[in-house]
């Protein structure tokens, strides 16, 4: 079964590729863009059918490699 | 002195920190990332620079939890000194064996440049060839160098004495432009609450013979030579 997982860098975190990013949208001129926040998101292919055993598995693989949680959430999601 | 540099696939600087190590007196022995031992009497372990696996995921993160790092954080657990220099320093953040992260440098640039640092006490293995708050002229080399910790972990390295080296100017001052990565409070380089486990972004080892520029970066091999 998939799992989704994104990643995302927790509040008050300094992220100069989001505010990069956000500079770039507003010399495209793109309005109405407030602020820009960069992550990840990965896509895991989880062997078996029991959706709660995939989402230990994935929760155990984001705490281990996936994320690094001094500055980083994750959000994990089995899609069925 | 017994010294083992790990080399991962990406590292790139682990010819130059076992020259730095030998010119110093050291014996260098070099360990394969697979490898789940380091070799019978080691006394200093050693991560040099570069970009471990590509810089995949995040700086370090796959090289912090390769074979040889377990055998790490052993030598790491019964007192072993380790040294972790720019990619090291960062798999050491990421492997657990030091606290905090380097995120990306806040100019979003790769800086490359002579880099004045404040040497902040000459009590360690890794500094007694030094005097305290010294300043030494080493070269710094990296995208993602910018240290930071939650408020909690940096009030301990700090109320602890942790911190090993600051980016300084020339005359020492704790200046914002002399910070040109945006770390928390110019820390360069920090160590283990035993501190027998320092990780630092600078590069000693580039500045070991006056024909490259400079030989400030001895004092940091001299010092380890004479530990063990």
């Amino acid at each position: 079964m998939k799992a989704r997982v994104t990643v995302t860098l927790k509040t008050g975190v300094l992220d100069p590729q989001g505010k990069a990013i956000e500079g770039a949208l507003r010399s495209l001129g793109i309005a109405g863009i407030a602020g820009v926040r960069q992550g990840k998101f990965f896509e895991v292919d989880v062997e078996g059918s029991d959706k709660a055993a995939a989402e230990a598995t994935v929760k155990a693989a984001c705490d281990r490699l996936l994320a690094n949680t001094v500055v980083e959430n994750y959000r994990v999601e089995i899609a069925g | 002195m017994k010294a083992a540099v790990i080399v991962f696939p990406g590292s790139n600087r682990d010819g130059d920190v076992a020259r730095a190590l030998r010119q110093a007196g050291a014996q260098v022995a070099t360990v394969w990332h697979t490898d789940t031992a380091l070799p019978a009497g080691t006394d200093l372990a050693v991560l040099p620079g570069g970009f471990s696996y590509g810089d995949y995921l995040r700086c370090g993160a796959i090289a912090g939890r390769a074979h040889a790092m377990d055998a790490v954080r052993a030598h790491a657990a019964r007192g072993g000194l380790v040294l972790g220099i720019c990619n090291g320093f960062q798999i050491l953040c990421e492997s657990g064996l030091l606290p905090g992260v380097l995120m990306r440098n806040v100019n979003r640039r790769f800086i490359c440049h002579r880099q004045p640092l404040r040497v902040e006490r000459a009590d360690t293995a890794f500094t007694r060839a030094y005097a305290a708050h010294q300043v030494i002229d080493v070269c710094v080399a990296h995208g993602e160098g910018n240290y930071f910790a939650d408020a909690e972990t940096l009030a301990r390295i700090e109320g602890d004495g942790l911190v090993a080296f600051r980016y300084c100017d020339a005359a020492g001052g704790l200046t914002e432009t002399a910070n040109r990565n945006g770390s928390l409070n110019a820390i360069a380089g920090i160590y283990s609450a035993s501190r027998t486990v320092l990780g630092l972004m600078p590069h000693p080892e580039n500045f070991v013979e006056d024909v490259v520029g400079g030989t400030d970066g001895r004092g940091l091999f001299a010092s380890l030579a004479t530990a063990a």
